[in-house]
């Protein structure tokens, strides 16, 4: 949250509380200051809005339509309700429709215990999934010598494609196609691992919610030792290498 | 003391427990058996009238409660979820492949199993490469969840459910139906309960 010069001046009502909010402050921001959860998955903070998930959906007095939280600037005498039944079921169907349509496999994931969608899941009492699944085929893009894409795990969040854009300035990210259609791509959609703008940087990992995007070699049977590193120091120490001759030992 | 349920000899009638393994690993009902020491506790409630513990070959009439193992994945699946319903009164989901697909699903993705069949069992072998047509029940185009064969009354996630899990919602399932009320709400399940993987 940017510094601020005024005092928060707006009155606005969530779930009964009255609190006074900054100008230019979303729902999610003020919520979040006065301690009001607001379950949230595309938004993280530090990065630009996108508001495509709608997990953070919330109603305001006057107006039917659910708003996302994240996307809302506050107005004064705004009245927010965070959540009713319809609004907790209409984020229950979302957690569902995400399981739907990937292959989310918690038990076989690099992320298990980890993972926002799965607390989400958790956090929403989604015990099934009433939908059918769609089973997509999807792609897992290896070729990045550091990092794994996997496509099955993907909620199109787009925080990685913010990151990349907005922090390491490499917009190594896009999402190609539409609709059901829709995928994470490196570049013009090339391997990963061919990707010139990549810098290596694992920031796409870190911000990644779900386990689509993970270090290689953590899960079962990837754990490569390197125990040549031994005899590489040692004949640096020997040799000196890393030290001017006059320290050598 | 006699209670509706009541065998006519002063003692309440035991309900009536069954497990059934369908396309899982089993390890749903290896998570069962560490209930351990509840395990007698429980066997003062029910008899244990099913399951791959039990040498019966027939899904017996008049089930209690039946636990579920597994997705729905091929001929087998499909004739014993279909006994299973049609003779239980509370059908649980047991487990995240019964429940989501899970492990089993993973197939899907790759659409029709004869490719993979055939693969495993003619490409792969260094003899007798033949895909098996006797005993080994025919695969069906998906592994599905349970609930996509049969009604479900109650989800239980984890891959597999913990013991303590098992206990939470098989005691409670107990002492309801003991007490003639039915399957009980579950919504007083805590995250420890409802976690999938």
């Amino acid at each position: 949250m940017s510094r601020r010069a005024s005092r928060p001046s707006l009155p606005v009502t969530i779930d009964g509380e009255e609190y006074l909010a900054y100008e230019g402050e979303t729902i999610l921001d003020l919520a979040r200051r006065v301690g009001v959860r607001i379950p949230t998955l595309c938004q993280l903070d530090g990065l630009s809005v996108f508001g495509g998930c709608r997990l953070c959906v919330v109603q305001t007095e006057g107006d039917h339509r659910l708003k996302p939280a994240c996307a809302t600037e506050v107005t004064g005498d705004l009245e927010v309700t965070t959540s009713t039944h319809e609004i907790r079921e209409h984020r229950r169907r979302i957690v569902e429709l995400l399981f739907a349509e990937g292959n989310h496999i918690c038990a076989f994931c690099v992320s298990t215990g980890h993972c926002e969608l799965q607390d989400l899941a958790t956090e929403h009492n989604v015990d099934h999934i009433h939908y059918d699944y769609e089973y997509p085929r999807n792609t897992v893009d290896a070729s990045h010598p550091k990092y794994l894409l996997d496509r099955d795990r993907c909620v199109l969040c787009t925080r990685c494609v913010r990151v990349c854009d907005e922090f390491e300035g490499a917009h190594v990210w896009d999402i190609a196609q539409r609709g059901s259609e829709s995928r994470i791509v490196a570049g013009l959609d090339i391997p990963w691992g061919e990707s010139e703008s990549c810098t290596w940087c694992g920031k796409c990992v870190l911000v990644c919610p779900t386990g689509a995007l993970s270090f290689k070699g953590r899960s079962t049977g990837e754990m490569v030792h390197d125990p040549e590193v031994i005899a590489f120091l040692s004949r640096a120490r020997r040799e000196g290498e890393w030290v001017g001759r006059k320290e050598q030992v | 003391m006699s209670t509706p349920n009541g065998n006519g000899n002063g003692q309440p009638r035991k309900l009536r427990f069954a497990t059934a393994w369908l396309g899982g690993c089993s390890g749903c009902h290896m998570s069962f058996l560490d209930l351990d020491e509840l395990l007698f506790d429980l066997a003062e409630h029910v008899e244990v009238v099913f399951g791959p513990l039990t040498d019966v070959k027939e899904f017996p009439p008049d089930v209690d409660i039946a636990l579920v193992e597994g997705a729905v994945t091929n001929d087998d699946n499909v004739e014993l979820g279909r006994a299973v319903r049609a003779n239980t009164r509370v059908v649980v989901s047991f487990g995240d492949c019964a429940v989501t697909g899970n492990v089993t699903s993973l197939r899907n993705a790759m659409g029709d199993p004869d490719p993979m069949v055939r693969r495993v069992y003619v490409e792969h072998p260094d003899i007798n490469g033949a895909v098996p047509t006797e005993v080994v029940p025919a695969l069906l185009p998906q592994a599905e969840p349970l609930h996509e064969l049969i009604p479900v009354d109650v989800y239980m996630p984890g891959c597999p459910p913990s013991a303590e899990r098992i206990r939470n919602v098989l005691f409670r399932l107990v002492e309801s139906l003991e007490a003639g009320q039915g399957i009980p709400a579950m919504d007083w399940r805590t995250p420890d309960d409802l976690r999938f993987g």
